[in-house]
């Protein structure tokens, strides 16, 4: 229901009881694919969708967030949305237990996206476990912008790397790490992502991981002068802005940093505005402190 | 024969008794995508103070069984942008405003009621009054009677005649009666009955806190039976003083409880995060079920469940 005017926060989002159309263990993780309207021609890769769990009686209150890993309109005009969802507590380990023709109530799409270049520019997209969901849509999305695409997964292990094949088709060279070294570099995308950086004369970065990972990665792009458009990872209870849980420290345009949401003014954001901070306080200089 | 599912609430008339929560629906902008803001009875802003708040540091929430702690901290851009940016873009949608204020001294509530004093559009005052008083060793204001009372009388003092003020109460007293009379003898026109309870999640995996600040107010249909027993106890005690209930809602069945047990209307808080559209279908259960109870009038089922045991039955 997408209302007119001046609605402006997330104006394509729909809240839709939505059925399970596959369901597939794949490594680690399970790639689902829903059946939605047409919303998915509005989804963007960044977006996310915002699910609840646990049924009707659920005692599990809140929403659950997760990337579009892609969205589509088949020929029939059904609209399609797909996740890759990791079973971590137990509103994801029922979501990955739902049946093929079981539904869910989901809204989508939320939040920002990636920022497409106009001009082809040379790219670096970084996924650490199954943060690298997002980043096939948009390898997809840039390639046909003409730009290079260079890829770094990292996990643990070899289980939690998600990399379909098809994936794969739209970029120039796809590095993989894993802490234990069950599957290509042993280390982290940190020790890699400096090399690729300067061997292909990358412009912008594109990450999605866990935030010790965009942290890290912000610091190597600040220090090469790149861009870097990271998708962040907070504690999230209701995904529209409604709750204020999922603030980050983030500098905007006035010169403060504020406290920032970061389901309608992220999960997408530029990695060199956030305070990336493990402190459990708010940092000195924050708007209102 | 067709329910009057208006109510009325500290002098005021609202259309239909459903309310959002105050900090439970940001700033009214992010829910007006999915529903009509003026589909509600009003909407109850977050808690503004004087200054812009950064609020506290992430983790700020936990899951809990049906329910969640929150830090939030009151996170908020100060009453001066509150007033140039929220009320008129809520004024324009044609919401019925409920603002809800919160202060760290007491002259912090006479500051907020005189800024708000003459602004027009605006339905009543919440004033929440479940803040740590800085002056008094970090006590909250609403668990005692005494600075209680202090709060009300100094925003009734300041706000002038016109504006109803509605208390805010914390269930985490000793006897909620008595803080409840002292409020109302302070001049407040209604009470908002329940805020959140203080509560305390332990990761067993960091072993520590979940929260940064330790603790967090605990929400969600978790506190139900504890709002329940709350707006029974203080409209047994105060019937004429309207209450605004809150505290786990999430279906019509359970507004309808808090109004049988003496609430004149409803704010839908939690619920929200787990389906941004809970306050309407609380609002349109809540209808049909006093319809199916055969009443005319909604304001006949507030405090209903207190009748006396032989009283006749509703016909
Ligand atoms: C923008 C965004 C995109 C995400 N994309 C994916 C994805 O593509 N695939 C995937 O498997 N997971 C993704 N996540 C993480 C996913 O949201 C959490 O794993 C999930 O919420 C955990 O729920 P639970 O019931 O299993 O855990 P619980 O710990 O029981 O969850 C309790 C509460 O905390 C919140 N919460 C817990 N962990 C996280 C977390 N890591 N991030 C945000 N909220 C959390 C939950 O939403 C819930 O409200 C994403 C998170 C965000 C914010
Ligand atoms: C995230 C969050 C923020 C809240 N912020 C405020 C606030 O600013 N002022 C206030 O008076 N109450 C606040 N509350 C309390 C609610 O208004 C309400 O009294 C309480 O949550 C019980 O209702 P519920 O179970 O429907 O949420 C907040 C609650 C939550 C969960
Ligand atoms: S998750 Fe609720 S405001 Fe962002």
């Amino acid at each position: 229901m997408a209302r007119e005017g001046w609605a402006m926060i997330n104006p394509k989002a729909e809240q839709i009881t939505s059925e399970i159309l596959s369901n597939k263990k794949v490594g680690s993780y399970n790639h689902m694919v829903f059946a939605v309207t047409d919303l998915a021609a509005h989804a963007r890769p960044g977006n996310f969708v915002a699910i609840a769990v646990g049924g009707p009686a659920s005692s599990m209150v809140l929403r659950r967030a997760f990337a579009i890993y892609r969205s589509s309109i088949r020929a029939d005009g059904q609209g399609l949305l797909e996740l890759v969802v990791a079973a971590s507590g137990a509103g994801s380990t029922w979501l990955t237990s739902q049946k093929v023709g079981d539904t869910v109530d989901l809204i989508a799409p939320l939040g920002t996206s990636f920022g497409i270049p106009t001009e082809p520019v040379r790219s670096l997209l970084i996924g650490g476990g199954y943060g690298s969901a997002p980043l096939f849509a948009l390898a997809e999305t840039l390639k046909a912008r003409g730009c290079r695409v260079d890829m770094v997964l990292g996990a643990s292990t070899a289980a939690k790397i998600y990399a379909p094949l098809e994936g794969k088709r739209s970029v120039s060279s796809l590095t993989i790490t894993t802490d234990d070294g069950s599957a290509g570099v042993q280390g982290r995308v940190s020790d890699v992502i400096p090399r690729i950086i300067k061997d292909n004369d990358v412009e912008i970065i594109y990450s999605c991981g866990p935030m010790a990972m965009l942290e890290a990665i912000t610091k190597i792009a600040d220090s090469f002068d790149v861009l870097h458009q990271c998708s962040v990872e907070e504690s999230m209870a209701c995904g529209i802005g409604v709750c204020m849980t999922c603030v980050l420290p983030v500098l905007q345009d006035d010169g403060t940093i504020r406290m920032t949401r970061t389901c309608i003014d992220g999960p997408v954001m530029d990695g060199s505005k956030v305070t990336w901070t493990t402190s459990r306080e708010i940092p000195e200089g924050v708007w209102g402190k | 024969m067709s329910l009057d599912f208006s109510t009325s609430l500290a002098g005021r008339r609202f259309p239909n008794p459903i309310f959002t929560a105050s900090g439970c629906a940001g700033s009214g902008k992010e829910l007006s995508q999915f529903f009509d803001l003026t589909d509600l009875g009003a909407i109850v802003t977050k808690s503004i103070m004087i200054k812009p708040r950064s609020g506290r540091a992430t983790p700020r929430m936990a899951e809990t069984p049906s329910g969640m702690l929150n830090s939030i901290g009151l996170q908020g851009p100060g009453i001066d942008l509150f007033l140039e940016n929220d009320i008129p873009w809520l004024r324009d949608q044609g919401a019925r405003i409920i603002v809800s204020i919160a202060g760290e001294t007491v002259e912090d509530y006479a500051v907020l009621a005189r800024k708000l004093r003459h602004v027009s559009g605006i339905s009543a005052l919440e004033v929440n009054i479940s803040c740590p008083n800085v002056e008094n060793r970090g006590q909250v204001f609403a668990c005692d009677p005494a600075t209680a009372a202090d709060a009300i009388s100094t925003v009734r003092r300041n706000i002038g005649g016109e504006l109803p003020i509605i208390a805010k109460l914390s269930p985490d007293v000793t006897d909620i009666v008595s803080i409840a009379t002292s409020v109302v003898s302070a001049g407040a026109d209604g009470l908002a009955l329940i805020n959140t309870l203080l509560g305390m999640v332990i990761d067993t995996s960091s072993m520590r806190p979940k929260l940064s600040q330790k603790t967090g107010g605990l929400s969600g249909p978790a506190i139900r039976p504890v709002a329940v027993r709350a707006i029974y106890q203080v409209h047994a005690a105060l019937p004429k003083v309207p209450i605004l209930g809150m505290g786990g809602v999430a279906c019509g069945r359970d507004a309808l409880e808090l109004v049988l047990a003496g609430a004149s209307a409803v704010s839908v808080g939690t619920a929200t995060f787990g389906d941004p559209t809970a306050s309407i279908r609380v609002k349109n259960e809540l209808e049909v079920l006093c319809e199916q109870r055969g009443f005319n009038s909604f304001s006949d089922l507030v405090g209903y469940a207190h009748r006396a045991e032989d009283a006749n039955e509703h016909e």
